[in-house]
């Protein structure tokens, strides 16, 4: 045998490292960067981070590929072509923003609201709408409008938080874990992180989702459900445990507002609200005395059963109605089994399963605290069952009850802010009282009169005119939607279409690829954009648009302005918007130029201190209207959003030194976070890890970092009473009245505790012609539409077929690479087909965003994203088709308007295979030059 | 170099559970990411940014349904790479010596000087771990990161393949499975670990955990005692509330 | 397998090359001067034409000298040593009967064990995989050993033994066949022991690593459609060995002679295109593909 070769096992690994945020998805990982001649040359996870812990996903390692990719813009766009052609000149910033201010600023002084600023997939909220405020427009929100409202704001007003970053399953002491509607989450790494250790630990998973893939396919259980019936089965698991007293009465009656009382007059204004004290405070029973106390007075004990009389009016507590409610038949296992697909024997056998581990194997902590009733508790005790849902459950017309429903589930279970159960990321919990209400009063050439968006408590809280017309563009905050706290960024542009509630001047637009992944009815939106009036105008006159790369909006904007990759730029990921804290720690992050560009880009938020202060925007300029902040880095420093509370929390200035949380700015700051990994990261004391709402000891603390200006605890709402308000004026109380045909819609579906209600689209829609339910799901490996233009992910998922459930496989007598056209009430696609047996029976779903118009994104035009790829978005009307009413209802959910991707409903046929994918678009002209052929990427010699 | 050496001091390899593992592919990329920036050629890329794109990777995700007689069909996972076997059919067939098994860690690899580019290791290996790069002609596979295991330029935590450092779900794991009491191999011993075709006879060192058993019924009969109705209605169940309310601590009044 | 031109025309050619090497190296009375280099040319022309092709499909065939060091282990390192060893030995033996006419019989002898050498360690080289159960297989070298000495011997003119060998190259191919086409069952490689879940129940391919294409699914995956197969099956049956047998039988001249060796390499190369299409590679298990 000859000798080996020498090998240097020991090669050098980077000239240096630097550390920031990853943003090849919302995660917001830590990542370090290793660089070699001062260019990227490996990415990988920071261990020290508390998101990901050193973990990095695919996307994320692929960041290198995504930061070269020849799809970057290079400079300020005019648009010379027709819109959506892709036919640009490359322009100066000076005239780019000469351009924006000259449209922007006639607009401000005559009608601020003629600008609509809507922002997509993105992490600096805080500071754009404040932007906004500045301008004046009421028109602002990001995307959660179409992406996940339902499940936030049902967490928010539910529990004062939901999952994500608001709240995730405490992974260290958890022994079952139940998921309802996920392929991925925002909280892509931790969630992988959890689920590795609770496998590792033997603890029990259960998925619930029409789809066995991902986290579904490594759950121990599989529970395939219909999709839009999660609600059903959620309130039997409900009917199950209440029936058998299978419920923390002791966590019911202190912690949520079950032994809060409610007014039983049906004459009564104030028939089904709270009964409140003199104070305001809603009133309980205190065991104590047997007499009416606040629910918050020190040392009251909340009686869950008692209930009061006055007046000949009957109050009884909340946990009353909801035995009343759910014990019902109509909620029993064997009467939703056939709907859910999901047999009764097996819905019990979980629910039994829930009372098992939640009661007899329950964990306790040797942790003292004291609630905000002054008790004080020697021990933390843990019902180890914890709940985490997403989408699945919340992009559905029912979506916002059935995320309530999943919210009193783990209530009645005892299971939230408990060891072992779900417990809030600070800054949260934060009840819908601790959060803004909306704000839409404009001045022509002044500011908003406050934050656009927020949480309103009743009918006075809406943004409408006394028609009934609506404020916003989005008609956010409107009787059709009146807890819409994110906006609704899918109605933006056929509002402004259709110029109702009026018409706009500008669309101005970051980050979002609205004509066409992001929207519903995607051919539509093209049209929209691209319609002229009898003067042969644009019907939207205006569209100015921020993106990194050539995408397929890029096409549409007649200015765009060119936004740098993530490698270089400054961000801030805050506690005043969707900070990275875990459970265990609040934390804030950045993103600082580990590289700078090597184009004429700029990162948006500095373009916006620049248009900002063109603009006159107050918060912008100085007394002697210069420029305030010369540019996000600037800002991130030295804005003050509160007293002593700016937009990062640590190493701040206090009177002795550096502190963190509150304190005044530090010119030092973002190197003080550039050399402790690119983050800052403090523990939540031992002592205030659980039961945050009502621990005092967490109150203070969080009243220390600045979360809150004074201790806000409080309950679980069980019983919403500001939807209850909303019936009440439906039902003809009060002043603010709905429009009449809303009456009926607001009666049903606006009830203070969960119910279930078939999908809308399923009453729009014949279920006999359109049998099949149609998904989406997020491949793990691919970030909506721009992980397509990186040469590694691209090979994971070039393509998308259809994924066909056995039954309706067989009876089309599909084969391997065959095509079929399925077809909804609105549109028809024809696309390849595939089977998967692990599917609900009467389900197909497909990857979302993997299809691309051809010409985007600097591919080729064979590209296969093209020619085989597809969006079922061209199926999704935003609209539901009209039902002979003369009403056109909108696919969204009618409490929050959420947009209902997931009610989709189609038919499916076997069609011949054509040439590509249809429907097909012409191809638009890339701004930018095409990409190499081959590539062997090395930076190092 | 291409005969294999009788016995090697450790035997490093891979353990991946497909119990957990998720399919994401963050240990496909990050792969990708340090084998092109390392060890030898880039592992390149033919049509990037066109048709059909196709590139070098030296780890790849497959997924399999599997339908038991009389349960849900079940999805599992399958990441594949080089497997380090011991009786390496890929390093005998070499006919350059460029393919050889390490005698300290058995770590399988090519010495891309000495290569030919024949593809005939990646003929001889029945588990595709082999990919011959289109633009450098030279045969890459997995290195098991010999550039990273030992390199005393990264801290020590970090002295793991970049798999499975990157594995959010920690599904990977790295060891000697020549030391019995190596955690990997206490892994293996505990949850039964598994060679792919045992049938080749090439006694691979990378050993599988199988997925857990699924869709398991109830062993406890579900309506006793945990579903035991205390009510049929809320009339009844208000009255069952009374009763259990006094026996909190604090409620007998 | 995938059927790649450069490998089929190296088999083929060489193995015919070398085939009529043997039959030089052996024959009592071999020709010598211009009808020697003649058939030196042609056998030389044949051998070393098939292994320049061979080396087509390397990746770097500027370094194809080192793969003459792994003869203890690499039965491609020990083909190209008998090869050289042979041609040289061959060389010198059609040395002397070209230019002087002198018949160095045990160099004969030599060269002729080494092309049988070198025939069989080509056929080794399949052989020995196991991760081709088609070729793993007595037939496999029988195969190439039997068309090797009839090509060779209807190259140099041997009638009897032609016709001889050439039938037993069709039945060996023939059983080739026969058993080839169930050597993957047999072999107990499936896709159950591939993935080691045949445990759980019916395993599937689901989702491919990758949606494009790439180096093991262009080398190792080529689906050949069954009517094809048979197909050409018995064109190869027809042109490698029915044409040129009728042929013998039939008396041959100048002319005929010519059509059956045409007729014989044109039915080999189609035969060595079946052999690598139809070839499963237990890779293609992987990919739910065979
Ligand atoms: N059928 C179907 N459709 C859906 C969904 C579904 O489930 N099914 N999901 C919906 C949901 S929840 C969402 S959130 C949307 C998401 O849809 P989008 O918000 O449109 O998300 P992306 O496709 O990622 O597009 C964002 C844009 O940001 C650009 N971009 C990337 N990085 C940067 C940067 O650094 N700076 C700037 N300025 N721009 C950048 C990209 O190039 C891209 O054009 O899709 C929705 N659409
Ligand atoms: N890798 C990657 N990560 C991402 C994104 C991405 O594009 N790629 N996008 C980010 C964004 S913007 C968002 S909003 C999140 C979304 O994260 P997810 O909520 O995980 O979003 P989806 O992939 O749409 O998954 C929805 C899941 O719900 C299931 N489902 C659909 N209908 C029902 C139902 O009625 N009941 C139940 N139980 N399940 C149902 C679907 O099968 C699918 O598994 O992901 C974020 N993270
Ligand atoms: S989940 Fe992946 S893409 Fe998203 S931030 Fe983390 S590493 Fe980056
Ligand atoms: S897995 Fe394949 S490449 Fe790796 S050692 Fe085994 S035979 Fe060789
Ligand atoms: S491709 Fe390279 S490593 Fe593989 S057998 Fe040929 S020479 Fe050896
Ligand atoms: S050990 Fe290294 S080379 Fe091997 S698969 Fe993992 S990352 Fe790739
Ligand atoms: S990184 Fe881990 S979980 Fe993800 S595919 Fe690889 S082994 Fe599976
Ligand atoms: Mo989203």
């Amino acid at each position: 045998m000859t000798k080996q070769p020498v090998l240097d096992t020991s090669p050098p690994v980077s000239d240096e490292v630097r550390k920031t945020t990853c943003y090849m998805c919302a995660c917001r990982c830590g990542i370090n960067v290793h660089m070699k001649d001062g260019k990227v040359a490996y990415i990988e996870g920071n261990k020290d981070h508390p998101v990901n812990q050193g973990v990095l996903c695919a996307k994320g390692s692929a960041g290198i590929m995504q930061h070269n990719a020849p799809s970057r813009l290079r400079a300020p766009l005019k648009r010379v072509g027709p819109r959506g052609s892709g036919e640009y000149e490359e322009i100066t910033w000076d005239e780019a923003l000469t351009i924006a201010t000259d449209w922007l600023k006639p607009i401000r002084e005559e009608a601020p609201e003629k600008l609509a600023f809507f922002t997509g997939r993105d992490q600096s909220q805080s500071f754009t709408s404040l932007w906004a405020q500045g301008f004046g427009t009421p028109n602002y929100a990001a995307h959660g409008g179409f992406c996940s409202v339902n499940m936030a704001a049902a967490g928010i007003y539910t529990m004062g938080g939901a999952f994500w970053e608001f709240g995730q399953p405490d992974w260290d002491h958890t022994k079952m874990f139940m998921l309802f509607g996920v392929a991925e989450d925002h909280d892509s790494n931790p969630i992988k992180i959890g689920i590795g250790k609770i496998k590792a630990r033997g603890a029990r998973v259960i998925g619930v989702n029409p789809i066995r893939t991902g986290y579904n396919a490594v759950a121990d259980d599989w529970v395939g459900i219909t999709p839009g019936t999660d609600g059903l089965f959620i309130l039997a698991l409900v009917h199950c445990l209440m029936k058998a007293g299978r419920v923390d009465l002791d966590y019911l009656a202190r912690f949520t507002n079950a032994s809060v009382l409610v007014n039983e007059d049906p004459k009564s204004e104030q028939f089904g609200l709270l009964l409140r004290g003199k104070d305001g405070e809603p009133q309980v029973i205190d065991r104590r005395t047997g007499k009416l106390a606040a629910w918050n007075g020190q040392g009251v004990e909340p009686d869950l059963s008692a209930s009061y009389r006055h007046k000949g009016v009957t109050h009884r507590p909340v946990f009353h109605h909801m035995a009343d409610r759910y014990l019902m038949d109509e909620y029993a296992p064997e009467a939703v089994a056939e709907r859910c697909g999901i047999p009764a024997k097996r819905i019990r056998a979980i629910a039994a399963d829930l009372a098992r581990v939640a009661f007899d194997e329950a964990i306790e902590l040797d942790r003292e605290w004291t609630d905000f009733r002054g008790v004080k508790h020697d021990k933390m005790v843990g019902r180890p069952v914890s709940m985490h849902a997403m989408r699945g459950i919340s992009a559905h017309s029912n979506g916002f009850q059935t995320c309530r429903a999943l919210h009193v589930l783990q209530i009645i279970l005892g299971t939230v802010e408990v060891p072992g159960g779900m417990r809030f990321k600070p800054p949260y919990p934060k009840p819908p009282h601790a959060h803004p209400k909306p704000h839409g009063r404009t001045q022509p050439g002044g500011p908003l009169n406050g934050p656009h968006l927020g949480f309103v408590h009743g009918p006075d809280d809406l943004m409408v005119k006394d028609d009934n017309s609506a404020i916003r563009i989005d008609k956010a905050f409107t009787w059709d939607n009146p807890m819409s706290s994110h906006g609704l960024m899918h109605m933006v542009i056929s509002n402004a279409h259709a110029g109702d509630p009026y018409k706009i001047d500008t669309l101005f637009m970051y980050m979002a690829n609205m004509s066409w992944n992001s929207s519903m009815n995607t051919s539509g939106v093209m049209n929209m954009l691209t319609d002229t009036d009898e003067n042969g105008d644009y019907v939207i006159p205006r569209i100015i648009y921020s993106d990194a790369y050539s995408s397929e909006m890029v096409a549409y904007a007649d200015l765009i302005l060119p936004d740098t990759t993530y490698l270089e730029r400054h961000d801030c990921i805050s506690l005043l918007d969707r900070p990275i804290c875990e459970a265990d720690a609040v934390a804030d992050a950045i993103r600082w130029p580990v590289v700078e560009p090597d184009r004429d880009v700029r990162g948006f938020q500095s373009v916006l201190c620049e248009l900002g202060a063109r603009l006159d925007l107050p918060g912008f300029v100085n007394e002697d209207g210069s420029q305030k902040y010369a540019d996000y880095a600037d800002y991130i420093t030295n804005h003050l959003r509160r007293p002593g509370v700016g937009p990062l929390a640590g190493w701040r200035m206090g009177e002795t030194g550096l502190q963190d949380g509150r304190g005044e700015p530090n010119a030092g700051q973002l190197d003080s976070y550039i050399a402790n990994g690119g983050f800052w990261m403090e523990h939540v004391p031992e002592n205030c890890a659980y039961y945050k709402p009502f621990n005092v000891d967490y109150q203070a603390w969080a009243v220390k970092m600045g979360f809150y200006d004074s201790p806000q605890p409080y309950i679980f709402q069980l019983y919403v009473e500001p939807m209850r308000r909303f019936q009440l004026a439906a039902e003809g109380h009060g002043t603010r009245q709905p429009p009449d045909h809303l009456r009926e819609q607001i009666k049903r579906v606006m009830d203070p505790l969960p119910i279930w209600y078939a999908a809308l689209e399923d009453g729009h829609v014949d279920p006999v012609e359109y049998p099949i339910h149609a998904l989406t799901q997020r491949p793990m490996a691919m970030y909506h539409s721009w992980g397509t233009q990186n040469a590694w992910l691209r090979q994971i998922h070039g393509v998308n077929p259809l994924y066909v459930p056995t039954k309706i496989w067989e009876a089309n007598g599909f084969k391997e690479g065959d095509w079929a056209r399925v077809t909804s009430t609105h549109g028809a696609i024809t696309v390849p087909v595939a089977h998967q047996a692990s599917l609900n029976e009467n389900t197909v779903w497909t990857w979302n965003a993997i299809g691309k118009r051809k010409g985007a994104w600097a591919l080729d035009e064979d590209a296969s994203e093209a020619t085989k790829g597809f969006l079922l978005n061209h199926l999704i009307h935003e609209l539901l088709p009209p039902k002979g009413d003369g009403l056109r209802w909108s696919n969204s959910d009618p409490i929050t308007g959420q947009a209902a991707w997931f009610d989709l409903r189609v038919k499916i046929e076997k069609s011949g295979a054509p040439d590509v994918t249809q429907p097909a678009f012409p191809a638009i002209k890339s701004p930018v030059p095409k990409g190499p052929t081959d590539q062997a990427w090395k930076v190092g010699k | 170099m291409t005969t294999l050496p009788t016995s090697t001091d450790k035997k490093l390899g891979l353990v991946i559970d497909l119990d957990t593992c998720v399919g994401c592919h963050a240990c496909v990329v990050s792969c990708k990411g340090w084998n092109t920036e390392n060890y030898g050629a880039p592992l390149s890329d033919q049509n990037a940014y066109s048709g059909a794109a196709s590139g070098t990777f030296l780890n790849r995700v497959h997924s399999y349904e599997v339908q038991p007689a009389d349960k849900a069909a079940q999805l599992i996972h399958f990441p594949k790479s080089c497997l380090h076997c011991e009786d390496a059919p890929c390093v005998t067939v070499c006919p350059t010596g460029a393919s050889y098994k390490r005698v300290e860690d058995g770590i399988v690899l090519v010495n891309e000087k000495d290569c030919i580019g024949c593809g005939l290791c990646a003929w001889a290996c029945p588990y595709g771990a082999r990919e011959l790069d289109a633009e450098e002609k030279v045969m890459k596979k997995c290195t098991l990161c010999v550039d990273r295991i030992y390199n005393t330029n990264l801290p020590e935590e970090d002295r793991q393949p970049a798999c499975v450092r990157t594995c959010p779900a920690g599904a990977r794991h790295f060891g000697d499975l020549g030391d019995p009491d190596s955690d990997v191999s206490q892994l293996v011993a505990e949850r039964g670990g598994f060679d792919l075709m045992p049938e080749q006879g090439t006694k691979p060192v990378n050993k599988y955990l199988p997925p857990r058993p699924k869709d398991v019924e109830p062993e406890f009969d579900i309506l006793a005692p945990y579903l035991e109705p205390i009510a049929t209605d809320g009339k009844g169940f208000v009255g069952w509330l009374d009763k259990a309310l006094s026996a909190l601590p604090g409620g007998a009044k | 397998m995938h059927p790649a031109p450069s490998v089929i025309i190296f088999t083929t050619f060489s193995g015919l090359g070398f085939g009529l090497l043997f039959w030089l190296g052996i024959d009592a009375t071999a020709p010598t001067g211009w009808v020697a280099f003649v058939f030196f040319a042609i056998a030389y022309l044949m051998a070393v034409g098939g292994l320049v092709a061979s080396t087509f499909h390397l990746g770097h065939p500027e370094r194809a000298i080192k793969a003459f060091s792994q003869w203890r282990s690499s039965w491609l390192s020990r083909e190209g040593i008998a090869a050289v060893f042979t041609l040289l030995i061959m060389a010198l033996y059609g040395a002397g009967l070209v230019f002087f006419g002198a018949q160095w019989s045990p160099l004969g002898w030599l060269g002729a064990l080494g092309a049988l050498a070198t025939v069989f360690t080509t056929s080794m080289i399949y052989t020995q995989l196991k991760t081709v159960p088609r070729w793993h297989h007595w037939t496999t070298p029988a195969l190439f050993l039997a068309l090797s000495l009839g090509g060779g011997a209807l190259l140099s003119g041997r009638v009897t033994v032609a016709l001889v060998l050439l039938l037993v190259a069709a039945a060996v191919q023939i059983a080739a066949w026969y058993f080839g086409d169930t050597r993957l069952k047999a072999s107990g490689t499936s896709l159950a022991s591939a993935t080691g879940l045949g445990g759980i129940g019916e395993v599937r391919a689901f989702e491919p690593p990758h949606t494009g294409t790439n180096y093991l699914l262009k080398e190792f995956v080529h689906v050949v459609g069954r009517k094809h197969a048979t197909q050409l099956r018995l064109i190869t049956l027809l042109l490698a060995f029915a044409v040129p047998i009728a042929i013998l039988l039939l008396g041959v001249n100048h002319i005929t002679a010519l059509l059956a060796v045409v007729s014989h390499i044109a039915g080999v190369l189609c035969l060595r295109w079946l052999f690598f299409a139809q070839a499963e590679h237990v890779v293609g298990l992987y990919y739910g593909k065979r």
